[in-house]
């Protein structure tokens, strides 16, 4: 077998997990939103405007110590939201950790200042200046990060669109959204069928060309598929009365605990940003 | 005279080359509960379109309720009014749970016909209480089964309360419980006042919720009767590919084969 041959069936087997991880990952979302928790109590709205100025001023702040409040912030909410740390350091902390060192790395020995330390065998000199500026950007954001997973983990996705209009997005926005999102995983479950399909049928190995040549057709097969299913959806919505402008409901109701939570975010963000200036 | 709810007169519709219905004419009166009966691709989903006016003739003719129902002149507050009265459930329940979640879905067609919000609101939880899918609310459709996915469907047309409501293989898919079920949930929304027209190649189906039936085959209406005269007309199921030989052994050496169908009924 070629070495090409190796990579491409890699990608396949590669693309097939990623697909079933994004169900798996879209399936635990929604288990989670429904818990019983701090944010899953509030109104879908309140936690966009709540939580949108905490991520906004904990990628702004200058100050460390109001960073790291704000996180600390962020895990005492996730802890009340029922949000196993866990799965918020697999899923956020070590990704956004990895992504930000790889970029401030170069910052620890470029950045001019005072060296503080050397790195064995190479003998890069690491500055305070060039330490303190990736301890910024890492932590910056780590907590808007985990800011922002709070809020999509905690609200069942369609609530977070809906809520969006809090924004003055358009309604027909807001609906192709939402079923982009009810599609994607239709097609992700056509797509992963079809390689198992195919996987389950070949006997050996297909070198790099026939791989390609396999991989091409089914996308090709997916994309009539998918232009099929948005005629016929398009029928069904018209079937229904649809004629071109969309009308939705607006179910959410705010009480005095959402009022109080967003007076209580809106202090703790007024907070943040008058000492982090 | 009473007036029929839908007449066909030689209607003929084709996708590209394919041809899917042939000169077909068909008069359906109010009150009928009629099954089209037909193998795959014999054009009962193409005609169930049709009469939702969601495809035109490219020959022929289709009236409801004797006013032309074409394409110029389904527009506007005439097509708000047919809408109120014609409902389409469609085969695939995936192309019709296109919202993001159940309770969004079922008010959905009371939405675009410009129903009060807090009416919506009210009929959306008794239909889901009706159909005891109340627990599914806030659902998102990928995430039910395909007999819930069908039920909702369901109620997502129902809710609008058809004079005429058109069902595109209800049962297909389904596993034997949920075929039950549906069976059931057509059985009691079919009764009264309402037209309902089923398409299906389910024979089990035909006796529970239809009055007369008409067979299909490559476009055409070839046969009609009540679904007693249908089903005992075996030469008639086997040559529309509704019922298949089945080879079997009755003694050791005797193998002889004769119409068969699946399915079984208490």
């Amino acid at each position: 077998m070629t070495r090409a041959g190796k990579n491409s069936r890699g990608v396949v087997e590669r693309s097939l997990a990623s697909f079933v991880d994004a169900l798996e990952h879209a399936f635990y979302a929604e288990e989670l939103a429904k818990k019983n928790g701090l944010l899953q109590k509030l109104d879908p709205r309140v936690k966009i405007v709540a939580i949108l100025p905490l991520i906004v001023i904990a990628a702004l702040a200058r100050r460390l110590w109001v960073i790291a409040v704000l996180f600390a912030l962020a895990v005492a909410i996730a802890l009340l939201s029922s949000v196993p740390l866990g799965t918020l350091a697999r899923r956020v902390w070590l990704g956004v950790l990895t992504f930000t060192g790889f970029i401030s790395f170069p910052a620890l020995f470029l950045t001019p200042g005072p060296a503080i330390s050397s790195l064995p065998l190479l003998g890069w000199t690491v500055t305070a200046q060039g330490l303190r500026a990736a301890i910024y950007l890492i932590m910056r954001a780590e907590t808007a990060a985990t800011f922002s997973v709070l809020l999509v983990l905690c609200t069942p996705w369609s609530n977070v669109l809906k809520a969006l209009r809090v924004l003055r997005l358009p309604v027909v926005l807001v609906v192709v959204l939402g079923m982009t999102y009810r599609y994607i995983f239709l097609l992700l479950r056509n797509a992963h069928d079809m390689f198992t399909s195919r996987k389950s049928r070949i006997v050996g190995r297909l070198d790099g060309p026939e791989q390609r040549r396999a991989a091409t057709a089914s996308v090709g097969v997916l994309m009539s598929k998918t232009i099929q299913l948005s005629g016929d959806v398009y029928l069904a919505m018209r079937s229904r009365g649809f004629q071109g402008e969309v009308y939705v409901l607006d179910e959410f109701r705010t009480n005095w605990f959402d009022w109080a939570m967003l007076a209580l975010f809106i202090t703790v963000a007024f907070l943040a940003f008058w000492f982090g200036r | 005279m009473t007036v029929p709810i839908f007449e066909v007169r030689d209607v003929t519709y084709s996708y590209r080359e394919v041809t899917a219905l042939d000169g077909l004419n068909l008069t359906i009166m109010p009150g009928q509960r009629i099954v089209l009966l037909g193998a795959n691709g014999s054009g009962k989903s193409t005609l169930l379109s049709m009469l939702d006016g969601l495809c035109f003739p490219e020959k022929g003719s289709v009236a409801f309720q004797g006013e032309p129902l074409a394409e110029d002149r389904l527009i506007g507050e005439v097509e708000f009014a047919f809408r109120r009265r014609v409902a389409l459930v469609f085969q695939n329940p995936d192309v019709q749970l296109f919202n993001p979640t159940v309770f969004d879905e079922v008010a959905f067609g009371p939405l675009q016909l410009h129903w009060p919000k807090e009416q919506v609101r009210l009929r959306v939880s008794e239909i889901l209480e009706q159909m005891e899918i109340g627990n599914l609310k806030d659902r998102s459709p990928h995430h039910l089964s395909t007999g819930e996915k069908k039920r909702v469907a369901l109620a997502s047309v129902l809710i609008l309360d058809p004079e005429v409501l058109l069902l595109d293989e209800p049962t297909a898919a389904l596993d034997p419980k949920s075929e039950s079920q549906m069976i059931d949930f057509l059985v009691s929304c079919s009764g009264g006042r309402k037209t309902v027209v089923t398409a299906t190649h389910d024979l089990d189906l035909v006796e529970d919720v239809a009055d007369y039936c008409h067979i299909f085959r490559r476009g055409r209406i070839v046969a009609a009767g009540t679904p007693t005269e249908i089903l005992n007309d075996h030469a008639l199921l086997l040559n529309t590919n509704l019922v298949h030989a089945h080879r079997h052994a009755h003694a050791p050496g005797e193998l002889h084969s004769h119409p068969h169908r699946h399915g079984h009924r208490h």
